[in-house]
Order: structure tokens, then sequence, then C-alpha cells
């Protein structure tokens, strides 16, 4: 067990965000969150990832607490990819990517640092936009380059905010093969926030469905997404059809 | 919400009780060696010659000094408030005034390279007059230019206009070093703005002026249908009367900063937000804060006189600081 | 948007690389230009001024101090061998150098206490004497048939091997350089170098381009601090530290309601920046009212803190100054790598490991020591730390850790050309050099608020 998170609250001011949220990961697993919006997923993430610090209960990434780490040795074990961010100066794609490699190098970035870069850079197929502006590039590419990032970083858990939110249908294929063959071939485990309950469906191992900051159903896809949860979470009828692997989901209308 | 006159009358037999208040004091304070019973014998021998044995001194010190110098500060005061008033309905920008949009400074660099050109205030005083009413309507077709943007938020607005002040602020220093010795002085005198160029015939332009903005005014706002309808077109001449009141005052007075941004804000807080009463009574509370200022300026370390200036930026900044933390909750 | 795959050219790691390298030596590159523009523009300047100097002059006149062997002025002769072997030698000179021919035929002799005598026909005569004061100089008078009818001139004395060994004087460029412009420059130099590096850091940890010292109001609180320090009894001779460390107060205090304001939601970088100008104003105000309760010379003082000039240099200034840029460049250096990484949001810096806010409020606080000890004595010169880093990134692109040094120099480049342009336009007044970088930083200014409309819109 790779990650334990044990009733986990979070309130922005007063406002309750995250009730009583328990989660486990496993090695090599990919764990989608879903749920409406305003439902934590975003919250619970950077709880996990303690850029928000949790108000109550523990996070434990090999049964270490993670308030009692420093923020680089957090840093050297998990990754975090953020939706997007807009950069208000210019970085090339090869110097975000180097980013990276923050928890790792001092001031100079050795030479390895720099074969590290070009490695990813290549698995992910972005090796042509190397020396482009990362404002430049389109969002599909800018998202690859964010995951590149935290690939650079060596953490063994991803933490994704809603990576495929911003994409084109083709892209979002694209970002979400790349996790999966990264989660079978590198043995990283991965946090998805997602919104498409299709994508969710297919691409992940097991799925939390929160609502109204609490975990409302928890397993693996086809026991997770429901008519009747799907109903309760989101408020919208919906019909569940299945290719006898996955369940596929045709929302009809609202209730 | 119905306008509620009583108030506004309320508030405006206010200001004028405080000018009158602050027009005594101003009177009998000053670094001469005149006492207050010279002042006051001084100004009553004008009016009962019989009555009042004049102090040649005092008579000299109340009529030539310090009287036209506290009707300046009234004019400039009345001109600089409903300025900035009618910018800031005009523009629809809380924080426009003559001075935060960068008019006061572009009028006074075409003043000052029109003064190095050798047009002295006594012979050439159209001349310069003129320069200045020029230099303020290009710097406001500038700022309306800059307005009709779509990414024209109020605050990018003020911040160019400031920018167009701090570089018109510098090319007057440069042109000061050009011309006469006394650089340094003159320099502040256009950056701080002073009461001290005042005289009997200054206050003549600047109340001819002012009657001439009113009018304009008063036709715009009643006479629409001389303009046409539009409400854009009302607005823009709206400026170009604000623009011409600037002009004037800043010819005469310098770049006193912050009166046109206090001024409005005050007003509007007591008497609500209905611009027909708003321009013409910050008119008066201009008055009353460049006179008061004034006075405050002349004998906090007396017998030095601190640019008037100086006083009104220090009330008017802080003004500012709070206007933009206020927008920026709000935005 | 069409994804680049299929029969495009594939990139190659290797390609990247060479890229990569050429990439970083373009930066290098730049970081050697500017020094040697540094070099180049304090030569120009320190030969210019109310007395010419060539540029070689200049240098050797810097020079000379550390190595007064090998940068030693023109050898002329030496005192023993005059009359003898070196009459010749010191005839060609003043032939030479002042064009007196009638020498070349005239007498040369010497008296016991050393002083040699060179007679013509008529008038013409020529006096080299030993200083009775200085025994470094000698004096020389030359009369007759030369115009004006006479002068007088040094030549320096250097003993070597205990023989008197006569070289061309060097005292008026010595003066020149090393008691007035030097100082000038060089505090130029380490003042450029502060407020460029400052804004660099500014920018960066504000994630605000229109940010610099001047443009937030800490430059003008740190002039009011330091003119309260001076109007309190601290002068310039004794007091130093007190005056930076009260304009250090002041500008942290102006440094904190900035820091304070970005963290505001909603507050955009503009209206950062106007309530740091509307902070400018009022310090600048309550600055010029200080400088009345003061001096007689309040005008003037006034306008040198709120336009900012290098007048005030000196040996000791400069000391102070530099040091404390040397011990507060190396930490912003060092932070420069956590910068680039809170330029992609503070929420990806802190899943990077970077602690952002204390390193917010440090490198701010470290900035802020530098821009107090540089204003405490030139004022508030504007604009430097806004225009260096734009025309660095335009230069090298936006990595924190080359455009925060890069950033330095080029503050320096603006500045001593700057202070050279406002020397010379209309020599021999000086303008104040703040009202010169503010004519070249606020059209750069304008149009930075201007483009920013592409990022909202």
């Amino acid at each position: 067990m790779k990650l334990r998170v044990n009733n986990v609250e979070f309130a922005y001011n007063s406002t309750p965000v995250l009730e009583s949220i328990s989660m486990e990961l496993d090695r090599s697993e990919m764990l989608g969150i879903v749920g409406p919006n305003g439902a934590g997923k975003s919250t619970l993430i950077r709880c996990v990832d303690r850029i928000l610090t949790a108000r109550g209960g523990t996070i434990l990434l090999d049964e270490n607490d993670i308030s009692k780490m420093t923020r680089m040795e957090i840093a050297r074990r998990m990754g975090y990819v953020p939706q997007t961010t807009t950069r208000v100066f210019p970085a090339t794609v090869f110097d975000t990517v180097l980013m990276g490699r923050r928890p790792h190098l001092g001031w100079k970035s050795s030479e390895e640092d720099v074969d590290k870069v070009l490695e990813i850079l290549e698995l992910l197929g972005i090796m042509e936009f190397a020396m482009r502006d990362f404002n430049e590039i389109s969002g599909g590419q800018q998202q690859k380059v964010l995951i590149a990032r935290a690939l650079a970083q060596e953490a063994d858990i991803l933490l994704l905010d809603e990576p495929t939110s911003n994409l084109d249908i083709r892209h979002q294929l694209e970002v979400m093969d790349i996790m999966k063959g990264i989660v079978r071939k590198k043995g990283i485990s991965a946090i998805v926030a997602i919104h498409d309950l299709n994508l969710a469906s297919r691409y992940t191992d097991r799925l939390l469905m929160m609502n109204g900051g609490r975990i409302f159903a928890a397993g693996d896809p086809e026991s997770v997404l429901t008519v009747e949860n799907i109903r309760r979470a989101y408020g919208v009828e919906a019909l569940v059809k299945s290719d006898g692997e996955r369940p596929y989901i045709i929302p009809v209308r609202p209730v | 919400m119905s306008v509620s006159t009583g108030r506004i009358a309320l508030f405006v037999v206010v200001l004028l009780l405080t000018i009158v208040a602050l027009v005594g004091s101003s009177v009998v304070t000053g670094s001469s060696a005149v006492t207050v019973d010279d002042a006051h014998s001084a100004i009553l021998h004008k009016f009962f010659p019989d009555r009042y044995e004049p102090n040649w001194l005092a008579d000299v010190c109340v009529w030539n000094l310090r009287f036209p110098r506290i009707l300046l500060a009234i004019l400039a005061g009345i001109s600089l408030g409903a300025a900035g008033a009618i910018m800031q309905w005009a523009l629809k920008n809380p924080l426009a005034s003559p001075y935060t949009l960068g008019i006061s400074h572009i009028v006074a660099f075409g003043t000052s390279i029109t003064i190095l050109f050798g047009f002295g205030y006594i012979g050439g005083k159209f001349v310069i007059i003129g320069a200045a009413g020029i230099s303020a309507l290009i710097a406001t077709v500038i700022i309306l230019y800059i307005s009709s943007r779509r990414w024209a938020t109020p605050e990018r607005v003020v911040l160019i206009g400031i920018v167009m002040m701090i570089l018109f602020g510098a090319l007057t220093t440069i042109l000061m070093y050009f011309g006469a010795a006394e650089a340094v002085k003159e320099a502040a005198f256009w950056m701080v703005g002073s009461l001290n160029r005042a005289s009997w015939n200054v206050l003549a332009y600047m109340a001819g002026t002012i009657v001439l903005c009113a009018i304009l005014l008063l036709l715009l706002i009643f006479l629409p249908s001389l303009f046409g309808v539009d409400e854009r077109r009302i607005r823009t001449s709206a400026m170009v009367v604000a623009s011409l009141l600037t002009a004037i005052t800043v010819c005469f007075t310098g770049t006193i900063g912050f009166v046109g941004l206090l001024a409005p804000h005050i007003c509007r807080r007591v008497i609500g937000d209905y611009p027909r009463f708003v321009i013409p009574v910050s008119g008066l509370v201009g008055a009353v804060l460049l006179l008061g200022s004034d006075l405050v300026a002349r004998t906090v370390i007396s017998p030095v006189i601190l640019p008037v200036g100086v006083l009104t930026t220090l009330m008017g900044a802080p003004l500012l600081v709070y206007l933009i933390v206020r927008e920026g909750i709000r935005g | 948007m069409a994804t680049a795959t299929g029969e495009s050219h594939t990139v190659t790691a290797d390609e990247i690389r060479e890229q990569y390298k050429k990439f970083v030596g373009r930066k290098i590159f730049f970081i050697f230009f500017f020094i040697a523009l540094i070099v180049g523009i304090t030569g120009v300047s320190t030969s210019l001024g109310s007395a010419d100097l060539t540029v070689w002059d200049s240098y050797s006149s810097i020079l000379r101090k550390p190595f007064p062997n090998t940068f030693e002025s023109k050898y002329i002769f030496t005192l023993d061998d005059v009359p003898g072997s070196d009459g010749e030698r010191l005839k060609q000179y003043l032939i030479d150098e002042y064009g007196i021919v009638w020498v070349q035929s005239a007498e040369i002799s010497k008296s016991a206490d050393g002083k040699i005598t060179i007679t013509g026909e008529g008038d013409n005569n020529v006096e080299i004497m030993l200083d009775e004061r200085d025994t470094e100089k000698m004096t020389v008078k030359i009369s007759g048939d030369i115009d004006p009818g006479h002068r007088v001139n040094d030549f320096k004395v250097k003993e070597v091997n205990g023989e008197l060994h006569i070289h061309e004087s060097t005292w008026l460029a010595d003066v020149c350089v090393w008691n007035l412009r030097l100082p000038r420059i060089i505090l130029g130099i380490v003042a450029g170098i502060g407020l460029g590096l400052a804004g660099a850091v500014m920018q960066a940890i504000l994630r605000n381009p229109l940010a610099s010292p001047y443009t937030l109001g800490i430059s003008s609180g740190a002039g009011f601090g330091a003119s309260l320090a001076i109007l309190a009894g601290a002068g310039f001779v004794g007091g130093k530290y007190l005056i930076i460390g009260n304009a250090f107060v002041f500008a942290l205090l102006v440094s904190f309601i900035i820091l304070g304001l970005s963290s505001r939601k909603g507050a955009t970088p503009e209206t950062m920046i106007l309530a740091g100008i509307a902070m400018m104003y009022l310090f600048g105000a309550m600055t010029t009212i200080l400088q009345y309760f003061g001096e007689a010379e309040a005008v003037k003082e006034a306008v040198f803190w709120m336009v900012g000039d290098l007048n005030r240099a000196s040996w000791s200034v400069v000391t102070i100054v530099s040091v404390v840029i040397a011990l507060c460049t190396p930490y912003l250096l060092a932070k420069s790598w956590d910068l680039n990484v809170m330029g992609a949001g503070d929420e990806t810096a802190k899943s990077l490991g970077v602690n952002v806010k204390r390193t917010r409020v440090t490198t701010m606080i470290v900035s802020t020591v530098m821009v107090a000890t540089i204003v405490s004595f030139t004022g508030t010169i504007g604009f430097i730390g806004l225009v260096a880093p734009h025309m660095t990134r335009l230069a090298i692109g936006g990595d924190n850790r080359y455009v925060l040094p890069v950033s330095g120099l080029l503050g320096a480049v603006i500045l001593i050309s700057a202070d050279l342009v406002a020397r010379r336009i209309i020599a021999p007044v000086i303008l104040p050099v703040g009202a010169v970088t503010a004519f070249m930083g606020a059209p750069l200014f304008l149009y930075l608020i201007m483009r920013r409309r592409r990022e909202y819109w």
C-alpha cells in the first residue's frame, strides 16, 4: 500500500470542503476521482500533495505521515500536474520540464539532468517542441509538457488535476494513453481527477465517486458507474451500456 | 432614489461658510509683520475709507499679496474640482482627474516649452495660455482614445496617465535645466504646483475661463439638442471643457495634484452620484480643499511656505490607495 | 491544431542537446558582453568632463593604482644623466611636447640643488626644478618664444634603484579619474546592478511584469526613511548606517504592503502598481515637507530625493553600497531556480518542493535591503529596475538563473550610460540622472501596459 488517506478533513475558512475522506492507492494503480463540480476532487488532490494542509486526519506515504516530511521529500515522491498554468514570463518547453528536476538538483543542472529531460521528451513525443516557448504551444501539448515535468521529478505517485478538461478528443485519448503506459511500464501510481465518466471508465483501474466533500462510492468502474449512482451524485438520468469489459455512459436528461 | 435637494443645499451652505471662514483666517495670517488688527483695518478701509486709517504696509500686503493668492486658491480649487468631477463622469472612471490622467503634466510641459522659447508671462501671456490649451486638448484626445479601447480598464487608463505624468515631468525637468539658472526651483513649481504667481491679472483670466466653461457645461447639460442626444458625444464635449479648465489652472499654478481626484469623491459621498450636482459642488469642495491646504502650507512651519501641492498629495495619495484596494477586492 | 506527426523531420535528442548548448552559450555570451560594455563605458565616461582626457589616459590612470609599474606614464629622463647622456632625450621631449624648437641648439646646465636650466636666445628659457613640498613632483617653467609667453607644467618623480626617474605628470588625470569621476561611475555601476537585480527579483516573485523598486513605491519609501534620518541629525559622514537602517525600515513597510496586496484575490498587476505609485507620491510629498523643515536648500534636496542623481558619490559611499550589493547578490542568485519554479504558479512551486511563502518574503527583504542602501545615496532613480529585466528577457529568454545576473549588469550599463548623457548633454550643467532614466523607461512602461491586453481579453 503506497498511499493511505485516513479521515482527512479540509475547510476553506469555515466552509467544509472535505469531510472524513479515506482511501488507499496501490503500486502501479491508476485511481480515478469523479464527481460533480465542487465535490472536492481538486481539493483532495491538493491536500494529498500538501499544497493545501489538511485540517484533520492523516495522509501516509509508505507509512510515513506527510505532515512530518519536508516539502522537498514530498516533491521527490509525488508529482503534481495542474490543470493549466499561465506563465507571465517566457520559458522554453525544455526549461519547463527541467524545473521538474528541482527536487534533485542545486543551482546548476548537470549533464545527467539534461539527459533525463531529453529521455522524457522523447517518451511523450514532444521532442520537436523542446525549444519552443511554453505559452506558444497548443493546450494538448502544454498538458503533455506538464506531465513531462512531473515525470522529470521521478516521483512514484503522480497526481493529475483534470488533465483532459481543456483538450479535444484526440488529445484527451493521447494524454490518457500516455498516462496508462507510464503506469504500466514504470510501476508508477497515479490519481486522476477527471470529469469525463467515459474516459474514467476506460482508463482507470479503480474509481472514487465524490459528492459534497464525501466519498459517495468506490470500487471498480463497473460497480461505481451505475445508473443509480449517477442519478444521485449528478442528478442526471443516464443510460449505462457495457461492451462486456467497461461501462459506457450516455447522459439523457437532468432530473 | 430621488435627489435630496435639501441635503445638497445644506452641503453647499456649509461649503460656502467654510470658504468664508478660511478666507477670513487666511487673510490675517502670513509671514509679514502685519498684525491681525492691521489686516482688518486694511480690508475695512477699502469699504469705509473715513472710519479706518490704513497702514501702507498692511494695505499692500493684504490687497496685493494675500487676496490674490486666496482668490487664486478658490478659483483653482473650483476649476480642478469641477474638472475632476467632469472627467470621472465622462470617462466613467473613478480614478480619473486632471492630475492622474497626466493632462496636468502635459500642459505644464507645453507651457514651459513656450516660456523657454522666450514668451514671458508679461508679454506673451496669450501665447502661453494658447499653448496650455493646445497641450490640454492633445492630452485629452489621447486619453479619450485610450479610454475607448476595449482593454481600457479604469486602472489601466490611469496607469497610462501616470506614466505620461512621469514622462512629461522628466521632460519638463530637463527643459528647466536648459533654461534658467533657477532650474531646480522652476521645475519644482511645475511639478508640485504653488499659488505664488497670483496677481489680479491672473485672477481675471481664471475667472473668465471658469465662467465660460460653466456656460458651456450648462449648454451641454440643458440643451443636449445642440450637440445631439448622443450621450457619447456629450461626454466627449464635457472632456474638452474639463481640459480647458485644467489648461488655465496649470498655466498659473503648476500641477497641483489630487484636488481633482479628492473633491468629486468627497462630494459624491455626501450628496450621492448625481452628475449635474456633483460637478459644481465638487468645484466648491475643491476650493475648500485648496484654500485649506494653502492655509496649512503657509502656517505649519511659518515663515517657510510649503508648496501647496505637497499637502494636497498628502491627502489625495492615500485616497488613491484606498480606491484601488477597494476596486481590487470588488474585481 | 495539427499535431506534428508523420512525414515531418523528427527531431533527435542530440539536435536538441546541441540547440540547448547554444542557447546557454548565448546567455553566457551576454554576461561577458555586458561586462565588456561596462568596462568600455567606464573608460569613455571617465575621460569626458570639464578637463578632457583621452580614453587611454583614463584607463591607464585607473590601472596604475593596482599595477604601478606596468601602467606608468611616459618615461622622459633620469635626473642624474642630465646634462649628459639623457640631455638629448629631454630636448627631444620638449620639442615634441611643446614645439619649442630652439632648445635643439641651447645649452643645458644643472645647479647643485638639482635645478635644470636651458637658456636660449632672448627670453627663451626653460627651468626644471624639484618641488620643495612634494617629493614626487618636478615643476617645469617655460618662457619666451611660446604662446602665451610662458607655461608651467609638472613632471612626476619616481625613485628607482636610488636614481630619480622623471616621467610625464599624471596628476591631473589621477585627480580627475580617482577623486571625481571614478567614484561616481562605480556608484553608478553598483547601483545599476542592485536596481536591475532587485527589479528582476520583484517581477519574478510577484509575477508582475510592471514591478520594480520604483513603480512599487519601495524606492520612495526608502528615500523618505533616509531623509528622515538625515533630518533627525544623522550626517552623511557619521550616521551612514542609521540612514540606511531607517531607509530600510520604510522601504520594508512598503514592501510588505505590496506583498499583502499581491496575496489578495483580484489584485491585478495594474492595481498593484497603481497602489505602489500612489505610495510613491505619498512618500514623495512627505519627503518634500521634510526638506522644508530642514535646510534652506529645500527645493534642491527634494528634487534630489524624488528624481535621483549620482552627485553624492564618494569612495566611502561606494564601499558601503558595494559591500551590501556583494552580500545580497549571491543569496538572490542562489534562489533563482526557485524563482523559475514560482513563475509556474504557487501550487506548482509547492509541489516541486519550494517553500513559496518563505522564499517570497526573504527574497523581497533582501532586494529591499539593496534598494534601501542604494536609494540612501542616490535618491530614487527610476525605471532601471523595470527596463533592465525586460530587455534581458528579450535577449536571453526567461530563465532566472541567467536573467538575474544579466539584468544586474544591464542595469549598470543603462545607469552609467544615462549618467554619461546627463553629464554631457548640456555640459557643464549636470542633469539629474533620474530624469534621463525616466525618459528611457516611461515609454517601455506604456508599451508594457498596452501590450498586456492580449493576456486579458
